[in-house]
């Protein structure tokens, strides 16, 4: 479990790659360090829904990205506010 | 049969009499659904705003949990993701997008605007959000003022809680649900005392 204010970074996987997936982490924020914002609940692991299999309840953060630490033109303060589950997120 | 050429009213009850039969959704249940999304539209979320406005017991209910707040006020939220509500201020200014496919508050809002789904709105929406605001709808976010660009990527639907227009002191709650539009509640424009 990861707490409010928790610095962590979305792995930088692309699973994509070796075959068909269905992923919730948008890519432009895989390998990018964020902030826990808060536990929004626990959910089956769509990755799995989408396919038909047994789906493990998975929890779900929601969590703050800086603009800046993705775009470098973009207004540093401005923000990015993402659910994503927790596999796919960890300690930098 | 050639299920593609099949009468599509008979296929349907087949299949509607089928899934009975089996016992997975009931006659009652497919009845709710549809009430539920024919009732589901912008004037909806509009009166969720309106009250929050004036009640601030019910705009905290909102802010901690939006399927209770709709379900306050008689909105069917059985079945339906739950809904989250994130707060406009003075200094911070929420967008809700979906870059993945298009998740869109529909218990409160109905069907999303054609745009909603548009790969250029959802590029936009997370690159370049103020200029895409600035030149589609005239909504100028201050310098000063803190974009929140919310990717709505998993299982919560979420909704904006705009700020209460000036000049809307003495009104009551149908005068200011009325001046709330479905851009409003995600973002793209900013209600006003017109």
């Amino acid at each position: 479990m990861f707490a409010p204010g928790e610095t962590v970074r979305v792995k930088d996987e692309w699973p994509e790659a070796n075959g068909p997936v269905h992923i919730r982490t948008p890519h432009y924020v895989r390998g990018v360090t964020g902030q826990v914002v808060r536990h929004l609940g626990d959910f089956p692991n769509p990755e799995d829904l989408a396919f038909r299999r047994p789906a493990e309840r998975r929890a779900l953060y929601h969590v703050r990205f800086q603009k800046g630490a993705i775009w470098p033109e973009a207004k540093p303060d401005d923000e990015l506010l993402i659910e994503i589950f927790g596999h796919w997120l960890e300690k930098p | 049969m050639n299920i593609l050429e099949a009468d599509s009213d008979r296929l349907l009850k087949a299949v509607r009499a089928l899934l009975e039969q089996k016992g997975i959704v009931s006659t009652a249940e497919v009845a709710e659904r549809m009430a539920t999304t024919d009732n589901a539209s912008p004037g909806q979320g509009a009166r969720m705003v309106a009250k929050a406005w004036l009640d601030p017991a019910y705009r905290a209910l909102m802010l901690e949990d939006g399927t209770k707040a709709a379900e306050a006020l008689d909105i069917p939220m059985r079945g339906m993701p739950p809904l989250g509500v994130l707060e406009n201020t003075t200094d911070l200014h929420n967008l809700v997008v979906c870059t993945l496919c298009s998740c869109y508050p529909r218990a409160v809002l109905g069907y999303p605007p054609f745009w909603y789904k548009s790969a250029a709105f959802r590029a936009r929406a997370i690159r370049d959000p103020r200029e895409l605001l600035a030149s589609e709808w005239k909504t100028i976010i201050p310098d000063t003022m803190k974009l929140r660009v919310v990717d709505s990527t998993a299982d919560y639907r979420w909704m904006v809680l705009p700020v209460r227009p000036a000049g809307t002191e003495t009104w009551d709650e149908a005068q200011l649900s009325a001046i709330v539009r479905d851009g409003d509640m995600i973002g793209v424009t900013i209600p006003a005392a017109a």
